[in-house]
């Protein structure tokens, strides 16, 4: 299946994937388009990245999609790439799954049998493996509505622009009078799919965002079990991973929004 | 593989009607089936940005899409771009300041800081760094692309002024 092709193209060029047969996507007007539907954000898989940067919609109502877009690759990319084929090809560094697990986002597969939705968090299985079947394609992504109280940071780690992050956090909050009531830690770079970091979410909650901060960071080493990868073994992730709770705990406090 | 398509597209304003095999990548065809060189080839798997081009007026890499793929579209490639002279000031800046050596990578260069400076016309030098980012060049240093690339912004605000 070719959406954007950004990873697809590539790795047929390296003969990394030799199928007997690829279908172009890109025409199928019913998988593109951004929409609020009042209860919900509509996204079509074929909406490109460069899309999630600018769209007034997205920014409206998933703002943290719009903050995580420009740390996908290039320009040049990501006016080519796709929603659907980032989530689909499922990498455990990139920043779309955690988006779409932070948020909460449902999935939309479709397939010969019909449509069905998954949770995000349910979807990424493992290393590039999702619960996509050989006859289904992601069709859209739906995004709940934000909470008013609600707040976001997205953060990554790289050595250069656009590469792929060693680490990365994508974080929401509920916030009322400078306490965090509620938090979702999503980790990327440091597993094989999005890492839901619970236990330290949990000990943001009921504290003053920069007194719980400590407990949260000690809570990371019963989240993360972080494999070695060519940017550091699991000691550098979890490193990276304090860092950047910490620098998340400190631009959901400061947001004005 | 024998099998081909049809395509039509335009190619810096002009119509072209081919048939491509469909595993053949837009870089290749713009090379090789309409002698459009000016368009390199580096890595081949969209990482160096050499083969950048614009299509539909959107900055893409030509070794990451497929001829098949752009029947209908509009392309535009560094040729058209120099012969339209929309982006004459910004090739005698990189002249200027010895902004390319080999000049493998300049094509791309060029064409993604166009559209840099068509989306924001005072980019900081740190923002022209990040549109760069996907645009390698192993000679430069990219010091004096970025000052290539700040003197043309520069010289353009000051002719809007006039």
């Amino acid at each position: 299946m070719l959406a954007g092709g950004q990873s697809l193209i590539p790795a047929l060029a390296m003969r990394l994937s030799e199928p007997a047969l690829l279908i172009d996507i890109n025409g199928l007007a019913a998988l593109q388009g951004i929409e609020w539907s009042g209860t919900h954000l509509r996204l079509g898989a074929l909406v490109r990245h460069a899309e999630l940067e600018t769209s007034p919609l997205v920014r409206m109502h998933a703002p943290l999609l719009a903050m995580a877009a420009p740390h996908i690759a290039h320009p040049a990319i990501r006016n080519r790439g796709t929603l659907g084929g980032s989530l689909a090809f499922a990498d455990p560094a990139a920043e779309l799954p955690a988006v779409a697990v932070a948020l909460d986002a449902s999935i939309v597969l479709m397939g010969r049998g019909g449509t069905r939705r998954v949770g995000a968090r349910g979807f990424f299985r493992g290393l590039y493996e999702t619960s996509l079947q050989s006859d289904e394609i992601i069709a859209a992504v739906d995004i709940p509505p934000m909470e008013p109280e609600s707040r976001v940071a997205f953060l990554e780690l790289v050595r250069r622009r656009g590469d792929y992050a060693m680490a990365g956090l994508a974080a929401t909050a509920r916030i009322a009078n400078g306490r965090i009531e509620a938090a979702t830690l999503v980790y990327f770079g440091v597993g094989t799919a999005p890492v839901p970091a619970r236990e330290a979410a949990q000990a943001l909650v009921d504290g003053l965002p920069t007194a719980r901060l400590q407990a949260a960071q000690a809570a990371l080493d019963h989240d993360l079990d972080p494999p070695a990868d060519q940017h550091g073994d699991a000691e550098v992730k979890r490193h990276l991973a304090r860092v950047l709770l910490e620098r998340a705990v400190t631009a959901l406090g400061t947001q004005s929004s | 593989m024998s099998e081909t398509h049809a395509i039509r597209l335009r190619v810096n304003g002009e119509e072209v009607s081919r048939r491509v095999s469909p595993r053949q990548s837009l870089a290749d065809f713009l090379r090789d089936d309409l002698g459009l060189t000016g368009t390199h080839l580096g890595c081949e798997h969209g990482v160096c940005g050499a083969c950048t081009v614009r299509v539909d007026g959107g900055i893409m890499r030509s070794c990451l899409l497929l001829a098949v793929q752009l029947d209908g579209a509009e392309v535009e490639t560094i040729e058209g771009l120099s012969e339209s002279g929309a982006i004459a000031d910004l090739q005698t800046a990189f002249h200027e300041r010895n902004a390319l050596q080999c000049g493998f990578c300049t094509a791309g260069m060029l064409i993604t800081t166009a559209a840099l400076l068509e989306a924001n016309g005072a980019p900081s030098r740190a923002e022209i760094r990040d549109y760069l980012s996907g645009n390698y060049c192993r000679c430069t240093g990219y010091h004096a692309i970025v000052d290539a690339v700040e003197a043309t912004a520069r010289s353009r605000r000051q002719r809007q002024d006039r």
